[in-house]
């Protein structure tokens, strides 16, 4: 592997991305909400489907649509900065007195960059996460699941441009979804 | 009628002094006795006819505790079956909704077909001879139902009055959520996908909020502050409200209620919906083709109700239906169906939804706090001391009439007018019907004078 191959900027890419990821987990785990926000595009979709029990082979039913059917999440950057506001108020008693949480990211794969090449403008990443949550006394939530996110570089920096959140639950087990994936 | 347990819950709940027990929510005992007293006798809401529509689909759904399967078979005719195989009890179904020709039960192996009967038996001639009678063993199935507007509804107690009955005068307000808003009988639908949540909470919290508490505005004061309404601000759209007169209609002899509103006799069409053009002029020419085709009755909107015990509607902003199914004393699983008109264009559909999503549910910033304060107000009446000391539902007490008449406009139900305020006239309904199954053995001695 020598300066300038294709093995190297690849690895490169992923680490750039990883760093990306590891730094908006932070964001949020440091209750940084609105610099978290500026992590994503104005023409984001922030989409989390339901998951239903479907026989193994009709799998195209297993997920609510986007821009069709009710999501857990499914909008775009207004909503998500009413999220952030609202938390922010002090008077979001589901997050008041604030939870502990804390975003395990991993499995962090580059599925795709465009146009090839060193300097890709976009990259489809696909990664797990453990989000855990504690609040109040011994209130816990363990959100476990995958992201499907489109960063753009946006001036020498990732934004996330779209990101699919699959939650690995049927019946939601937490009592609410206050928490940001 | 000497039952003991009357006399008990009299005790629990003193709805002519405002007084309910914390017992009723935490008490292992009297939630046993609701599963058998209100839930196996109730009427209660299992899914909408849109989610089922060729032969064959399901929707599987629950009845207190248990699991049921909502099935149209192979003829078009619908049947709600309990969700466990009459062999050893293994469920026949653990998909959510599909479609199919049968219901297999993965343990033997023993199948019904989609009208319930049981038509494959694995060995039926070596291992029963003959004498299996397949006609008893079929799928067990509820005695009664009905479908109504769309809504399909399910009783265990054959002896159960007539859902319209059963529904009486609330009829009118149940209407608000299900009929077309331009004021066509029925034509909603549902949006694809039921929220599904668990709540550490007894399943009255939500039931008796959606009743009629209109004095919670302060759990929902971030949202307000924030605005996710579809015009921008607040909840929902509020001029429509505030040229109103606020009504709690309650009937406390059937347990269900709703939070409603009445216009001005004359008052004009408010704006609403102002955050997309093409919304807000849908919505306009509803209202004037609903006060075209109502008259008068066009002046009555709905907000959130309860239909005894467990359907929560929410008739206007947003439109949707819940249910609140008991799992165990301390926890309740919530489900909800979202409505709009068949025939709304897909824009406006699609601008619902977004409210939709945005409002409710756990993901919605209104309902998150809801269920923060339901899960810590059930922990916090739990204890010894706790459970010593009643709740407090004195709020308006004696200012409902039964002959409620505005401008020549008659109103069925128990009703306070609480402009701008708020009274616990419609809890004090719903815990009255509780009382009432609670201490009765059958309905008929419900009905006895």
């Amino acid at each position: 592997m020598t300066e300038g191959s294709p093995e190297l900027a690849r690895l490169l890419l992923k680490h750039t991305v990883e760093e990306f990821l590891y730094r908006e987990a932070e964001l949020l785990d440091e209750r940084r909400y609105e610099e978290w926000l500026d992590l994503f595009t104005e023409d984001v979709h922030y989409w989390m489907p339901m998951r239903r029990n479907v026989p193994r082979d009709e799998p195209e039913r297993e997920f609510t649509r986007p821009g069709v059917d009710v999501n857990w999440f499914d909008e775009g950057k207004d909503t998500l900065t009413r999220r952030v506001r609202q938390i922010l108020t002090g008077v979001h008693w589901a997050e008041e007195p604030p939870s502990r949480i804390c975003h395990l990211v991993a499995n962090v794969q580059v599925l795709r960059a465009s146009p090839a090449g060193p300097a890709p403008a976009e990259v489809e990443v696909k990664s797990r996460f453990i989000v855990y949550r504690n609040r109040v006394e011994t209130e816990t939530d363990f959100l476990v699941g995958k992201r499907e996110d489109l960063l753009r570089r946006v001036g020498g920096d990732w934004r996330i441009a779209r990101r699919k959140i699959v939650l690995d639950q049927n019946v939601l087990l937490a009592k609410n979804l206050t928490v940001f994936f | 009628m000497g039952d003991a347990s009357r006399e008990r819950v009299g005790r629990l709940v003193d709805v002519e002094q405002g007084i309910v027990s914390r017992e009723i929510f935490v008490n292992d005992e009297i939630y046993r006795q609701e599963l058998e007293r209100i839930f196996a006798r109730a009427w209660l809401f299992l899914g909408h006819e849109s989610q089922i529509p060729r032969p064959g689909d399901y929707f599987v759904s629950s009845m207190g505790e248990e699991s049921v399967i909502l099935c149209r078979d192979r003829a078009g005719r619908i049947h709600v079956f309990l969700n466990s195989c009459r062999h050893r009890g293994m469920k026949v179904c653990r998909y959510d909704e599909g479609n199919t020709v049968e219901f297999m039960c993965p343990y033997h192996g023993w199948s019904y077909g989609t009208d319930g009967a049981l038509v494959g038996v694995p060995f039926a001639r070596d291992a029963y001879g003959n004498d299996l009678d397949r006609a008893r063993w079929g799928l067990i199935e509820v005695p009664r139902l009905e479908s109504y507007k769309g809504t399909i509804w399910a009783t265990w107690d054959p002896a159960a009055p007539a859902f319209l009955d059963y529904l009486g005068g609330y009829k009118l307000y149940l209407d608000l959520l299900l009929d077309a808003w331009d004021g066509r009988e029925g034509g909603t639908e549902v949006i694809g996908g039921t929220h599904k949540w668990l709540m550490p909470c007894n399943w009255k919290f939500p039931a008796e909020n959606f009743s009629g508490d209109r004095y919670h505005g302060v759990s929902h004061r971030s949202v307000d502050m924030v605005g996710l309404g579809p015009s921008g601000k607040g909840r929902r759209d509020t001029q429509e409200r505030n040229e109103s007169r606020w009504l709690d209609v309650s009937f406390p002899d059937l347990g269900h209620s709703m939070i409603a509103f009445l216009r001005a006799h004359d008052a004009p069409i408010a704006p609403a919906y102002q955050d997309a053009p093409v919304v807000a002029e849908y919505f306009r020419q509803c209202e004037e083709e609903r006060r075209r085709r109502r008259g008068a009755e066009w002046r009555l909107f709905g907000g959130p109700g309860t239909v005894f015990p467990n359907a929560s509607p929410l008739a206007r902003q947003p439109r949707t239906l819940a249910v609140w199914h008991p799992r165990g004393p301390h926890q309740t699983e919530a489900w909800r169906w979202y409505l709009v008109d068949a025939d709304a264009p897909a824009e406006v559909k699609d601008f619902l939804r977004h409210y939709y999503i945005r409002y409710s549910g756990p993901s919605g910033l209104t309902e998150q706090d809801d269920m923060e304060n339901w899960n810590y107000a059930h922990a916090a009446s739990r204890g010894t001391i706790a459970r010593q000391h009643p709740y407090n539902y004195e709020m308006g007490l004696g200012r409902a009439t039964g002959a409620f008449e505005d401008h020549g406009l008659a109103l069925p139900g128990m009703i306070s007018d609480v402009t701008g305020s708020a009274s616990e006239s419609n809890q004090r309904g719903f815990y009255t019907r509780w009382r009432q199954l609670m201490g009765a053995r059958s309905w008929a001695e419900l009905a006895a004078p």
